[in-house]
Order: structure tokens, then C-alpha cells, then sequence
């Protein structure tokens, strides 16, 4: 993503400071509105009148009541909404899977509205037959559903100087996981038939970015698809409509949407996306590059600073666990920023390079707590703190930021991001 | 050989073909698509690697590239390529990248010039991408390397030139090596009680105040 410099940062944050000094960062949501006529003993409205007959909601939305469940901006972020980022609502949702409208959504020319009719993907470079695929022609193909997290690179980009946004959707809503379903990328490339010396490909994309990546052949290999449903209904525009590359574990910039081609070649290209950003510079002013494989991380998505508690007692902490390297085999939770730790219940499928849903029980009694949570996956890979991060990488790095979240609990039910030290 | 006998053969025979194919795990040829023609790749091929595979035709001249520049890019990159506002800044931040405040263009960061002659060639302008002819698109990339001092006032970018520009930043970059300088992180058996001493918090993200509103947002559930 198109992220600020830290002078303009500075500037940014004067400004704000001056303008919005008074408003709440975000307010806990008022109590809940009751109509005693629809309690008990009364009969509620809903239970005396017909409702809507069938086909009036031809394809469904969700219930007016759930209208906050929304994408957000972070307006200051970028220049220009055609080329930024709108977070996934994390803390208003549970289980593995995000729902298709919920996905965040990240462009760098706006969306792209294709016409299937008009779809092409080219296969060429280094193979026997360059071909060229219409979206029937892959539908055609043998196909694969596998459910795959897919995260920005700079998720949690914003966070690497100190806690600055106030919410699991704006610190770890760039991620999302749902089932896809296309063709083995290996079966379409075995189409076309790779040469011996070929060793990487590049995927790029039909919307005005033609975002561009360069993939090691051995990954086009293994696990990528070129997907066009995602649970199981076809992608969605925001999400590539017709077609976009998985690379399931890896950042999600690879992902190329509206995807047009696909060349073999011997080299990587080291496009712009892969120099001039999604490279992590390093407090000696290097910067790695090809870092793609996204670390094992973890959020506690409710309660969250959106997500307040309204009550004392029992309540479970819930939240998500990934990893781009495998599974994840645990999850622990501190409630006490760090310092004693005890293990999650993963609830529901583990998969390879998915997101889990954990739960840990909870019997608050309105004391301040530090809330964290720290994911392990099944290569032995325990996600750090923040500090053990930055002492090794310094904060410019902008991208993979996979270190321990915490959020305050405060006697209120309020919480807020915070760092610990 | 007996009818039977040789019904038998045929029988393996069938059998033995498809298992062999599975052993080298060759995906089967299904006759699914159309051959690409040279036509159809050479509009749609526009990548350049860096060793100049993939350059265009033409040429283009830092003074040339200059009209270009303030008629298409300045308004949102600058005159002297500082950015406009928001907008990615192209020139300057020489000897920054180690400090508290990097700043990345052109010249302080990109490793190649085909980083950023691809990137116009397939990106810009914003809004209006793909329109520049292979002149133009030499000579603003020309232009652009001369606001970073890589290029004097007098070059002329192409494909025989190509190879004579050296970006500043070309050996900025490694290999990821997460594996081995992050190799602490790997523990099979990570603490669970008294693991460090007393936790203070150290910063509060209420204090910035630069999270969006509820109000400011939309709040319609449905698109």
C-alpha cells in the first residue's frame, strides 16, 4: 500500500490533532434500544403480521439491524481512494470465514469491471505453446477448492513507531479467508508446457495498475491456483472478478487480481511492486527483499477497542490465528500483557495457510486487563511481541508486521490499543 | 495366444497407462484454449526486466522528457518530483534510507532503471495509463532520472543506452533471511508462566486521536 513518510506522518497527526482533539477515538456503542411492547408477555410486532414473501430479496443481504458491519477507510492514508485500502471489519465477525462484501479491499488503479465475454488469460514466455484462456475455457479445467487466508503486507503497517489506530479492523483488518475455487496453476502451466530453464513466472493484472509480480516457478508449482469463485459464488469485482492468482500463505500483493498474464521467464523482473515497495528496508538502511511468506500472527478480535464489553461476568474472548508458513497448532492469551500465559480452544478447521477461530473463557470482574494473543504454528514459529520485531528490524519497515497486539481493558468495558513495555 | 489371453493384455495394457502417467505426475493435455499469436502477445508483452529484456523501440531526451513531465506528472509529483500533497514523491532522499525518516524515490531506493520505466510504462499516468508513446515514455523516464541526478542534462534514454544507467540503490537489497536472523522466533516451548518483570504501557493510541469517526463513516450494510 502507498504508505506515508514519517515527516508527513508528523504533519498529518498536528493536524488531526487540532481538528478532532475532542472527538473519541471510537465510542462504545450506547446500550441497546428495547421496545417492551415486543417482550415478554407482550407478542411482539414480527410474531402477528406476514412478512416479506420469498423472492423479494433475490439475493440476500444481511439484516438492516447489522448495517455497522461494514469495509472502513482510513481516509488520511492515501492520496486517492482508487489506490488504498478498505479493512475488513474483523471485531463483527466469528468463525473462519469471511463473508464475500466484508473481504477488505485494497486497489491501486480502483476496481476493475470486466466483462466475462471479454476475460483473456495469456500463458507465454518460456513454454512450448503460448495459449490464451477464456473464462469458459477454465471453468473447463479440472478445478480445487481449498480455503487460504490472504493478507497485505502492510497489515499492521501503521502500528511499527507505537499503537496509532484504535480498532482490529484498522490494525489487523487486512486480512480475510474464504474458500476458492479454480484451476491448479500447475495444470495450466503443464498446458502450455514449461521449459527446463524457466524458473519464475510473472503474473500480472488487467485493471489500470497492470499490477505485476514476479512468482518462483517452484510456488507456481506447488499450491497456486488461478481462482475465479470464492464461496463459492464468482469473485467478486473488489476481489478480481473474473479471475485472480492464490498464493496461499504468501503476501497478498502476489495475489494478482483481473488477472491478463502470465509469462515464464528465467529471472525475476523486480517490477516496481517488488522494489520500490513490498521490500522491507531495515534500520541499516538495506531492505529484504522477497519476503514473502506471511508469519504466523494473531489478533484478539472481540472484545477490541470497537468491541467493548457492556457487563461484568462471563464473557469469551474470540479471535483469529494464521500462518503463511502451515498450520496453526496453537494459540495462547495473556491477560496480563504478557507476563502468564494460558492456551486457547481453536474451535473449528485448522487448515493449511488459514485463518483459525480461537476462544478463551473469561470471568471478568471489571479489573484493568492487557489482552494479547500469540499464535504458533506447526514449523515451531511462535509469534514475537512487537519489541523482539523491532530490535531486529528496526520501525521502517512498513511491511510484515506480525507482532503481539494488546488492547487495554479498562474498568469501563472501554478498550484501546496500546503498547507494553 | 488365446482371444482371452490377448483381451487380458489389452486389459493391462489400459490399466498400466493411466498409473504411469499418475507416477510422473504430468497434468494430462485436456485441448482446453487457443494458440496465443505473435500479434495478440507483442500488445499485450509490455514487461522490461531489468537487463533491458522487453525495451522498446525509440528514444527519448531529458529536455523532451521535461514538457512531458509538467504536462502529465507534475501536477500530482511536483515540478522538482517533492509530491504534490499525498502523491509519491519521485526525487531526492538521498542518504535517508538509514535514518529515523526515509525517504524513497527514484533515486534514493529503486534498484533498476526498469523498476521505474515498466512502472510508467504500465501505470501511468494515474488515470490515463498505457497512453504514453515510446518516446514520451523514454524521455519523462529520462527526465525523471535527471531530477535525481543519476542522468546529466544532455542524455538520451533508449535501448542502446539503457544499459549505461546506474541506479544509486541497486545494492540496497537482500535475499529474505528471516530464517536464519529471525531464528529466535522458532521455539518449540515458549514460556507460559512469570515470563517477564512488571508490564507498563508505554503508549496509547487514544492519545494520536487519528482513528476515523463512526460518524464519518457510511453505514450501509448493503452495496
Amino acid at each position: 500500500m502507498t504508505e506515508p513518510t514519517d515527516r508527513k506522518r508528523t504533519s498529518r497527526r498536528r493536524f488531526l490533532a487540532g481538528v478532532a482533539g475532542a472527538a473519541a477515538a471510537v465510542a462504545a456503542k450506547p446500550a441497546l434500544a428495547e421496545d417492551a411492547k415486543n417482550l415478554p408477555p407482550n407478542v411482539a410486532d414480527w410474531t402477528r403480521a406476514l412478512g416479506d414473501g420469498v423472492g423479494t430479496r433475490p439475493y440476500g443481504h444481511p439484516s438492516k439491524f447489522e448495517n455497522q458491519v461494514v469495509r472502513r477507510t482510513v481516509p488520511w492514508l492515501t492520496a486517492t481512494p482508487e489506490s488504498s485500502v478498505a479493512f475488513t471489519p474483523l471485531h463483527e465477525l466469528d468463525g473462519i470465514i469471511t463473508p464475500n462484501g466484508l473481504c477488505f479491499e485494497r486497489h491501486h488503479s480502483g476496481i476493475a469491471e470486466i466483462d466475462p465475454n471479454d476475460y483473456r488469460l495469456m500463458l507465454h514466455g518460456l513454454v512450448d505453446k503460448p495459449l490464451i484462456f477464456t473464462l469458459e475455457d477454465l471453468k473447463r479445467m479440472p478445478r480445487a477448492n481449498r480455503i487460504h487466508f490472504l493478507e497485505c503486507a502492510a497489515n499492521t503497517g501503521m502500528e511499527w513507531r507505537g499503537a496509532q489506530l484504535n480498532g482490529c479492523q484498522y490494525t489487523h483488518g487486512m486480512v480475510h479467508c474464504v474458500q476458492y475455487t479454480g484451476v491448479p496453476l500447475k495444470v495450466l502451466l503443464a498446458q502450455a508446457g514449461v521449459k527446463a530453464n524457466a524458473k519464475w513466472i510473472l503474473a500480472e493484472g488487467g485493471d489500470a495498475a497492470a499490477m505485476t509480480r514476479s512468482v518462483p516457478l517452484p510456488k507456481a508449482l506447488d499450491d497456486c491456483i488461478v481462482a475465479y469463485r470464492m464461496n463459492g459464488e464468482m469473485l467478486r469485482p473488489e476481489q478480481g472478478y473474473p479471475v485472480r492468482l492464490v498464493v496461499p500463505g504468501w503476501e497478498g500483493n502476489l495475489w494478482v487480481k483481473w488477472l491478463r498474464r502470465i509469462k515464464v521467464g528465467d529471472k525475476p523482473w523486480y517490477t516496481r511492486e517488488e522494489t520500490a515497495k513490498y521490500t522491507d528496508l531495515m534500520e541499516n538502511g538495506k531492505a529484504r527483499k522477497f519476503t514473502f511468506e506471511m508469519d504466523a500472527k494473531s489478533v484478539i478480535t472481540s472484545p477490541s477497542p470497537q468491541a467493548p464489553l457492556r457487563q461484568k461476568g462471563f464473557t469469551v474472548i474470540s479471535g483469529l490465528a494464521w500462518s503463511g508458513r502451515g498450520k496453526i497448532a496453537r494459540v495462547d492469551v495473556s491477560l496480563d500483557g504478557g507476563r502468564n500465559w494460558r492456551a486457547a480452544r481453536i474451535d473449528g478447521p485448522a487448515f493449511d495457510k488459514a485463518c483459525v477461530r480461537f476462544y478463551s473463557e473469561l470471568d471478568w470482574n471489571g479489573e484493568p486487563l492487557l489482552l494479547q494473543s500469540r499464535a504458533m504454528d506447526d514449523t515451531g514459529y511462535v509469534q514475537p511481541s512487537k519489541d523482539a520485531l523491532r530490535k531486529i528490524r528496526g520501525v521502517n519497515s512498513i511491511y510484515h508486521n506480525n507482532g503481539i497486539q494488546t488492547w487495554a481493558l479498562k474498568p469501563s468495558g472501554e478498550l484501546e490499543n496500546v503498547e507494553v513495555g | 495366444m488365446s482371444k482371452w489371453g490377448s483381451l487380458c493384455v489389452i486389459a493391462l495394457l489400459a490399466l498400466a497407462t493411466p498409473a504411469l502417467a499418475q507416477k510422473k505426475e504430468l497434468p494430462r493435455q485436456y485441448g482446453i484454449g487457443h494458440a496465443a499469436t505473435p500479434a495478440q502477445i507483442a500488445g499485450w508483452d509490455i514487461d522490461v526486466r531489468p537487463d533491458g529484456e522487453g525495451a522498446l523501440p525509440g528514444q527519448g531526451s531529458v529536455k523532451a522528457g521535461e514538457k512531458v513531465y509538467m504536462d502529465k506528472c507534475a501536477a500530482c509529483h511536483g515540478e522538482f518530483g517533492e509530491s504534490a500533497g499525498r502523491w509519491p514523491q519521485l526525487a531526492q532522499g538521498k542518504g535517508t534510507l538509514a535514518s529515523a525518516d526515509p525517504v524513497k524515490t527514484v533515486g534514493s531506493y529503486y534498484p533498476y532503471l526498469s523498476s521505474v520505466f515498466d512502472y510508467i510504462r504500465r501505470a501511468m499516468p494515474f488515470g490515463d495509463a498505457q497512453s504514453l508513446s515510446n518516446d514520451e515514455l523514454y524521455a519523462v523516464t529520462a527526465y525523471v532520472l535527471n531530477l535525481n541526478d543519476i542522468v546529466d542534462d544532455n542524455f538520451v534514454l533508449s535501448k542502446q543506452t539503457w544499459s549505461s544507467v546506474k541506479m544509486p540503490n541497486e545494492g540496497g537489497f537482500y535475499d529474505d533471511d528471516r530464517e536464519t536472523t529471525e531464528k529466535t522466533f522458532w521455539n518449540a516451548k515458549p514460556c507460559m508462566e512469570d515470563c517477564r518483570g512488571p508490564v507498563k504501557i508505554t503508549g496509547h493510541a487514544a492519545v494520536l486521536d487519528v482513528t476515523p469517526d463512526e460518524k464519518t463513516q457510511k453505514r450501509n450494510g448493503v452495496e
